[in-house]
C-alpha cells in the first residue's frame, strides 16, 4: 500500500480542520447520505473473520514449532508435616498441595476444594453458636456462589440445590453432619461397585469417614513425631503451624493398623 | 531420606520475598517481577515527539496503580470460631506466567508437528477441507467449535501430521477391568487412568464407555478424590469426552458440571485450566447443558475466576465465555447475566493487558466483548465502563507493536476490537449517548493494519473500512486528516481489491466528499477521478452506483470536476451503464445535470476563442 514515507512524522497534535459545508439531504436520484453502519451478529459480513476465529480454536492455524518440555525436577517430598508424597514436577505438587492442604480444616483435618467451601464447613460444623443461631433463624447457607439463600436446615439447602440449582441429589461437597459410622467396604467388586464411595484414597478407615465432606483420617494427632524433611526455614515453619495444615501422620497410624501405605506418585 | 528443595509450597501464591536457590531446583518467578497491568488508559493521552519510528503511535500512560495489599497467604489460621471474612482472592492484579506446563493455549497454538514436504500439503488441505465445512455451518448459524487440551507425550515420536493417536481403542470388556482395577487400587491408578484416557481418544472407545453402566459415576468419583494425581487423570478423561463430536457422550459428562464450577475457586493453575476447557466445550454442546450450567452459578463462578492472576486460567475463562455467547439463547438469557456482574470490568482490563504475557487471554475477551456488542443488549452499560477509550488505546498500541516484531496471530486480536468499535460508533443515539472518537492517531493505525494485513489476511482489510467509514460518516476531523496526512493514494489503491473492499473503501470518499468543497478539492486534486473511472468500468451494479454518487457529490461542490472528468472520456464510461435500470436514472441525472451543460460550455468556449484567434 502507498503510504507516505515518515507518515507518523507528519502527524501533529492539532491539524488545521478543512472548512465543513452544512449537510443537507441528498437531491435525488442520488441517495447517498453518509452514515455509521451496523452489523448485528449473525451478518455475513463477519464471515470470514469469525471462520478465521474458528480455524485458530481448532488449532489448525499456525505453523510448525517445538513443543515445550515439560519442566521435570528432581523428586522431592511436600514439605506439610506427615505428608510423604512424592513428586517430580512442580505442577503435581501444587496440585496435591491445593486438593489436599490448602484449604483444610483444623478440627477435623478435612480438605476441601475452595475457601467458600471450607468457610462453610466450619461454621456449620465446628461453631456451636452457629447451632443455637441456627435454631432461631435460616443459617444454612446456599452453596452456588451468587445465590444468598439461605436456609433452616441442612436438607432444606439440599433440596434447594437439587431443585433450584440443578446440582446432583448425591453433591459430594454437600454431606450433613452425622456421627461418625465404622462401616466398612471391604467386599471385592464383582462388577462395577457403585455404591462405592466416590473417594477411592485409602481403603480402610477412610470408609469410615465416607459421610464427611472430604477426606482425612479421623484420628487427630496431637503433635507430629515425625521429624520433618528437609530444611526448612523459620518463615515456613512458623506459617506450618499457623495454617492448619498439620496433618496427622498417615504413616504412623497405617504402620500401626499394620497396612503398608506410601502415597506414593510414581 | 531424599534432598528436597526449599519448602516453597505451590508457587506463586505465598511469600513476596525471595527464597534462595538451592542447586537442582527451578527458580519459580517470583510476585516483583512479574509484568504489571498498564494503569486504567485515560481519554487522550499526550503525543510523544518521537521522531522516525511510530512512537507517536505510543501512548504515556500513568503508571500502575501502586498496591500495597498483600499476597494472600497459603491457609490461614483456622482456628477461630467465627469463620474470618474471606481477602479477596487474589490482592493485586497482575498476569502470571502459569507454572510451565499450564502456559496457555495461545502459547501452544502451534501444531505439535514438525511434517515433511507432503505432511505440510496434506495439513494444508485438511485445513481448506476444515475451512469449508465451517463457512457452511456458519451459513446454518451452526459454527460450533471445541478445544482440545492433550499432553505433549502422546505425539508420535518422529513428527508424522496427522497422526495424533497413538494408541488403540478400547474394548467393553478393557474398560471395565480399568475401572475395576483403579477402584481396587491394585495397580499404580495414575497409569491405568492414562491408558483409559488415551482410549478415550477414539470415538468408539468414548461411545463404548458412557453406555457401560456406572462408568460415568465412577469417573466422577475418581475426579472428585483427594488424591491429585488420581484427580488429574480422571480431570483429562472428562475433558476427552467432552471434546467428543457424538454428542450423546458430551451430554453422558453433565452429572461433572456442579464438581468442574465448585473446583473452578481452586489455586492450582493446570487443573483449573483443565475444568475450564472441559466447561467451554461442554457449554457449546447443546441448550440442555447451558440450562444446567446457567442455574447452577456458571456466572458467578467465572466472575470469581476471572480475578485469577494466571495466564493459562484466564484464557481458559475467556474460551469458556466466549463459547457461552455465541449461543442462540444469549441476547436474551447469557449476556443479561454477564452484563450484571463484575466480568466486563475486568475483561476491559484484560483485554488491554500486558500483550506480550496476555496475548491469548485478550485474544479471548475481545471476542467475547465482540459477541456481547454485536448483540446490542446494553452497550451503553460498556460505554459507561470506557470500552471505547481502552480499545482504541488498544489499537493504538497494537498498531506501534506491529512494525516491530511480527506478531503472528496479531489479526485475531485486532478483528474483534475492530468489530467493537465499529458497532459502538453505530450505537442508536436514542438509546444512549453517542459515542464520538476524535483521535487522528487511530486513522493512521488502520491504515497500517490495512497496509500489513492486505497480502495474508485481507478479511482485515474490509473490517479496517468499516471502521474508517464509521469514523468519516460524522466526524470531519477524521475526514480531513485523510487527506491532510496524505493517506489518499492508499484508499484509492483499495479499489481495486474485492467487491466489499472497494464498495467501503467509494463509501468512505463519499463520505468525504459529501463534507464540502474544500473536500471535493483536495479530492480532485489528489487524483481520485481517475480511480473512478477504473471503478465505472467494473460490472457490479452496486460498485458502480457508490461510484456515480461519488461523482454527483464531485460535481456537485466542484464544478470543474465536471470538465475534467469530461475530458478523460468519462462521458463514454457513464454510457456502458445507460441501460441498466439500477444506474440509469443517476447515469441521465450525471449527464444531464453536469456533463451536458459542461460540454456546452466547453464547445461555445472553444468557439469563443477560435472566433478570437486569427484565422490563418
Amino acid at each position: 500500500m502507498l503510504l507516505p514515507p515518515e507518515l507518523s512524522v507528519s502527524l501533529r497534535v492539532e491539524r488545521p480542520l478543512l472548512p465543513v459545508r452544512p449537510r443537507t439531504p441528498p437531491r435525488a436520484p442520488f441517495c447517498f447520505s453518509p452514515s455509521r453502519l451496523r452489523f448485528h451478529r449473525q451478518h455475513e459480513f463477519f464471515e470470514d473473520g469469525d471462520i478465521h476465529r474458528h480455524l485458530y480454536l481448532q488449532d489448525i492455524l499456525t505453523n510448525v514449532t517445538e513443543v515445550t518440555e515439560r519442566s521435570k525436577v528432581s523428586e522431592f517430598c511436600c514439605h506439610i508435616v506427615g505428608c510423604c508424597q512424592v513428586f517430580d514436577t512442580l505442577e503435581g505438587y501444587e496440585h496435591h498441595y491445593n486438593t489436599l492442604h490448602r484449604n483444610m480444616c483444623s478440627f477435623c483435618k478435612r480438605s476441601f476444594p475452595s475457601v467458600h467451601l471450607l468457610d462453610t464447613h466450619i461454621l456449620e460444623w465446628h461453631d456451636s453458636l452457629f447451632q443455637i443461631m441456627a435454631e432461631k433463624q435460616n443459617m444454612y447457607q446456599c452453596l452456588v456462589e451468587g445465590c444468598a439463600e439461605k436456609f433452616k436446615s441442612s436438607k432444606d439447602r439440599k433440596d434447594h440445590l437439587v431443585k433450584v440449582h440443578l446440582y446432583p441429589s448425591d453433591f459430594r461437597f454437600d454431606k450433613p453432619k452425622k456421627a461418625k459410622s465404622s462401616t466398612k467396604h471391604n467386599k471385592p467388586p464383582s462388577k462395577l461397585d457403585v455404591s462405592m464411595p466416590m473417594d477411592v484414597n485409602v481403603e480402610t478407615y477412610e470408609q469410615s469417614q465416607a459421610d464427611s465432606m472430604e477426606i482425612c483420617p479421623s484420628e487427630s494427632v496431637e503433635n507430629p513425631t515425625q521429624p520433618m524433611s528437609g530444611p526448612i526455614s523459620s518463615l515456613q515453619e512458623k506459617k506450618l503451624y499457623k495454617s492448619r495444615s498439620v496433618f496427622p501422620l498417615c504413616k504412623l497410624l497405617l504402620q500401626g493398623s499394620g497396612l503398608h501405605m506410601c502415597w506414593s506418585s510414581t | 531420606m531424599q534432598a528436597s528443595p526449599r519448602p516453597l509450597g505451590p508457587p506463586h501464591s505465598l511469600l513476596g520475598t525471595p527464597l534462595t536457590d538451592t542447586p537442582g531446583t527451578p527458580s519459580y518467578p517470583l510476585t516483583d517481577s512479574f509484568p504489571t497491568l498498564p494503569g486504567p488508559p485515560s481519554t487522550r493521552a499526550p503525543i510523544s515527539t518521537e521522531p522516525g519510528t511510530l512512537g507517536l503511535l505510543r501512548t504515556l500512560r500513568p503508571g500502575p496503580p501502586v498496591d500495597a495489599a498483600p499476597w494472600r497467604l497459603g491457609p490461614g489460621s483456622r482456628k477461630c470460631a467465627v469463620p474470618c471474612r474471606h481477602l479477596p482472592r487474589w490482592s493485586r492484579r497482575r498476569l502470571l506466567p502459569s507454572a510451565s506446563a499450564a502456559i496457555g493455549m495461545w502459547s501452544r497454538r502451534s501444531c505439535r508437528y514438525r511434517p515433511d514436504a507432503s505432511g505440510l500439503e496434506e495439513l494444508r488441505a485438511r485445513r481448506r477441507e476444515q475451512e469449508s465445512a465451517l463457512r457452511k455451518a456458519r451459513r446454518q448459524q451452526q459454527l460450533v467449535s471445541k478445544r482440545l487440551l492433550r499432553e505433549d507425550s502422546l505425539v508420535n515420536g518422529d513428527g508424522q501430521a496427522g497422526v495424533e493417536i497413538a494408541v488403540e481403542p478400547l474394548s467393553d470388556q478393557e474398560i471395565l477391568q480399568l475401572l475395576r482395577d483403579v477402584q481396587r487400587g491394585t495397580e499404580e491408578r495414575k497409569k491405568l487412568l492414562s491408558r483409559l484416557r488415551q482410549g478415550l481418544q477414539h470415538k468408539e472407545t468414548q461411545q463404548k464407555f458412557v453406555r457401560l453402566e456406572g462408568s460415568m459415576r465412577v469417573l466422577i468419583g475418581l475426579f472428585t478424590s483427594s488424591l491429585a494425581n488420581v484427580q488429574m487423570e480422571a480431570a483429562r478423561c472428562l475433558h476427552e469426552l467432552s471434546h467428543s463430536c457424538d454428542p450423546a457422550v458430551a451430554e453422558a459428562c453433565l452429572p461433572a458440571t456442579s464438581y468442574l464450577l465448585t473446583y473452578l475457586s481452586g489455586h492450582s493453575v493446570e487443573f483449573t485450566e483443565l475444568c475450564l476447557y472441559t466447561l467451554g466445550n461442554l457449554a457449546v454442546e447443546s441448550d440442555a447443558v447451558r440450562k444446567q450450567l446457567l442455574p447452577q452459578g456458571i456466572i458467578p463462578a467465572l466472575a470469581s475466576c476471572i480475578q485469577s492472576p494466571h495466564v493459562a486460567v484466564l484464557e481458559g475463562l475467556g474460551y469458556v465465555l466466549s463459547q457461552l455467547l455465541q449461543a442462540r439463547e444469549a441476547p436474551t438469557k447469557i449476556i443479561p447475566l454477564v452484563l450484571d456482574s463484575v466480568l466486563p470490568q475486568h475483561m476491559l482490563q484484560l483485554v488491554s493487558s500486558n500483550l506480550e504475557l496476555g496475548m491469548g487471554v485478550a485474544v479471548e475477551f475481545a471476542w467475547c466483548l465482540h459477541y456481547i456488542v454485536c448483540s446490542h443488549v446494553n452497550n451503553t452499560l460498556l460505554i459507561s465502563q470506557g470500552i471505547v477509550s481502552t480499545l482504541v488505546l488498544l489499537l493504538l498500541e497494537l498498531a506501534s507493536v506491529m512494525s516491530k516484531a511480527a506478531t503472528e496471530g496479531l489479526e485475531l486480536l485486532i478483528c474483534p476490537v475492530l468489530r467493537c468499535l465499529s458497532n459502538l460508533l453505530a450505537e442508536d443515539e436514542t438509546e444512549g449517548c453517542k459515542v464520538q472518537i476524535q483521535d487522528e492517531r487511530l486513522l493512521v493505525a488502520l491504515f497500517l493494519f490495512m497496509q500489513y494485513f492486505l497480502q495474508q489476511h485481507p478479511f482485515l482489510v474490509q473490517e479496517c473500512l468499516w471502521l474508517l467509514n464509521n469514523l468519516t460518516a460524522d466526524e470531519p476531523i477524521f475526514c480531513s486528516a485523510v487527506l491532510t496526512m496524505d493517506l489518499l493514494p492508499a484508499l484509492l489503491q483499495l479499489l481495486s481489491c474485492s467487491r466489499m473492499v472497494t464498495l467501503l473503501a467509494l463509501t468512505v470518499l463519499c463520505n468525504i466528499a459529501e463534507k464540502g468543497p474544500a473536500y471535493c478539492y483536495q479530492l480532485h486534486q489528489k487524483a481520485v477521478l481517475p480511480s473512478l473511472l477504473s471503478t465505472l468500468a467494473l460490472s457490479d451494479a452496486q460498485v458502480v452506483g457508490q461510484s456515480l454518487e461519488l461523482l454527483h457529490l464531485l460535481f456537485l461542490h466542484l464544478p470543474e470536476a465536471a470538465d475534467d472528468f469530461l475530458s478523460q472520456a468519462g462521458l463514454q464510461a457513464l454510457e456502458q451503464h445507460q441501460d441498466n435500470p439500477q444506474l440509469q436514472e443517476r447515469v441521465r441525472a450525471l449527464s444531464e445535470t453536469y456533463l451536458q451543460p459542461a460540454a456546452a460550455s466547453l464547445i461555445s468556449c472553444a468557439s469563443a476563442s477560435a472566433a478570437v484567434l486569427p484565422s490563418s
